[in-house]
């Protein structure tokens, strides 16, 4: 028959869990929020740097010679994988789910004899990608945006990957991230960031009623410094979505550990009861049996 | 002038400003332009220095910005700052200690990359202390 005492132990110690579980919850459901937040403010400078890059790309392309990172360098032998996890863990899949398909793509470049690079943004990626992959690794971020993310971090990443494109370290350049879709889903995303494709290239260039833009100084040299730019705000939102996920992710797992707390605590407290019962009983029939032997 | 020209500041953490105006100053890196409404449509990239929005005649609002990018359309101002701050809100001491931080970080740099990156930053700190005297001196 069970211990009464370690019965109740155990009760108590699933329930200062759920406290734990259900806590974290909360504080990743705030946190989800001001993610999502931050996610729709920086909308609108990515959507207008997406336009002055469509008008500006349609014109230099007319003349033929973009700069390398629209272009390319002409080669496709050394990818960059941008891995961006988070650094803390108890979010579900959430770092699983990037690492497996971080692994899928070094294997699929790997098998189509191409030289890979990673660079790992959050601890949980580096730490498990290294076991298979060490050497690959060529930087890795922690601690990024740990208070707030701010433009900053994701212009520091952008310096380190433009600094090693230009010592043409590498010819394409993609980031892996969650994209965020509601708090119980996520999506792996592979996007590719150099060379750079440019949106809305197609609807720009059927826009009849396109204006002709006067470029100051000339188209060349804005789209030298616009690309640049273009990289760090790609890479800020896709930091800003991959921190949405977590908290998104976070708080599912949360919940559902909440409630397999909860129904843990049910079932043991049955048990208890029953034990309790027992105990009772049995006591009853010896007090009882011993009078009657009088 | 019933014309207005429709001014926004974005930044890449937020919107900063959106709101029709008589007429903006940008500080463009091939010399300041203003716009009014009916503008010819321009893209320019912005040196770093100070936005004045007029209303009327009067500048009603001056922000600093350490560059960026501008497009004009002829209903619409749209200036894309990195970093953008009310000319009221920056202070004179602090940016000199700035200034006199990063020409020591200058002085200490080694590769050439650290060395372009101090430059810069010492350039938006130094147009910053131009942008206060200038207003002391209104």
């Amino acid at each position: 028959m069970p211990n009464l005492k370690d019965l109740k132990n155990r009760i108590a110690s699933v329930q200062s869990t759920r406290k734990i579980t259900s806590a974290m919850k909360m504080v990743a459901a705030s946190k989800l929020r001001r993610a999502q937040e931050q996610a729709e403010a920086s909308g609108p400078y990515a959507e207008r740097m997406g336009r002055m890059l469509s008008s500006l790309a349609a014109n230099v392309q007319d003349s033929g010679n973009g700069p390398k990172l629209m272009t390319g360098t002409g080669a496709d032998k050394v990818h960059l994988l941008v891995v961006i996890s988070s650094d803390r863990g108890l979010c579900g899949a959430f770092n699983g789910s990037i690492v497996r398909e971080a692994k899928r793509q070094i294997t699929r470049l790997q098998g189509e004899g191409k030289t890979v690079k990673v660079l790992t943004v959050g601890r949980k990626g580096r730490d498990q990608l290294r076991r298979e992959f060490a050497s690959l690794i060529v930087e890795s971020y922690e601690d990024v945006g740990r208070r707030r993310l701010g433009f900053s971090d994701a212009d520091m990443v952008a310096t380190k990957v433009l600094a090693m494109f230009d010592a043409g370290e590498f010819d394409v350049c993609s980031v892996i991230f969650n994209k965020f879709k509601s708090a119980i889903s996520q999506i792996v995303t592979v996007q590719q960031l150099i060379p750079f494709a440019v949106p809305g290239e197609a609807a720009a260039a059927t826009d009849e009623v396109k204006p002709l833009y006067e470029f100051e100084p000339d188209e060349e040299q804005i789209l030298a410094e616009l690309l640049p730019r273009n990289l760090s705000i790609q890479i800020y939102r896709a930091l800003l979505e991959s921190a949405a996920s977590e908290q998104g992710a976070r708080m599912t797992a949360m919940d559902n550990a909440t409630r397999n707390a909860g129904d843990m605590i049910n079932k043991l407290t049955i048990t208890y009861n029953r034990t309790r019962q027992a105990y009772i009983t049995k006591e009853l029939i010896e007090i009882i049996s011993g009078a009657e032997a009088l | 002038m019933a014309d207005k020209v429709e001014f926004e500041l974005v930044s890449p953490e937020k919107l900063l400003k959106s709101q029709p105006v008589d007429m903006v100053v940008v500080p463009g890196s091939e010399g300041d332009f203003g716009v009014l409404a009916g503008h010819s449509p321009m893209i320019s990239t912005v040196r770093p220095g100070v936005i004045d929005v007029y209303e009327g005649d009067r500048i009603v609002d001056r922000v600093f910005v350490a560059g960026g990018f501008a497009e004009v359309t002829e209903a619409r101002c749209t200036v894309l700052a990195e970093e953008a701050v009310a000319l009221t809100d920056l202070d004179r001491a602090a940016v000199e200690k700035q200034i006199k931080d990063l020409s020591e970080d200058l002085d200490d740099s080694k590769s050439d990359a650290e060395r372009a990156a101090a430059e810069s930053k010492l350039a938006v700190a130094r147009a910053k202390l131009d942008a206060l005297t200038q207003t002391s001196a209104h």
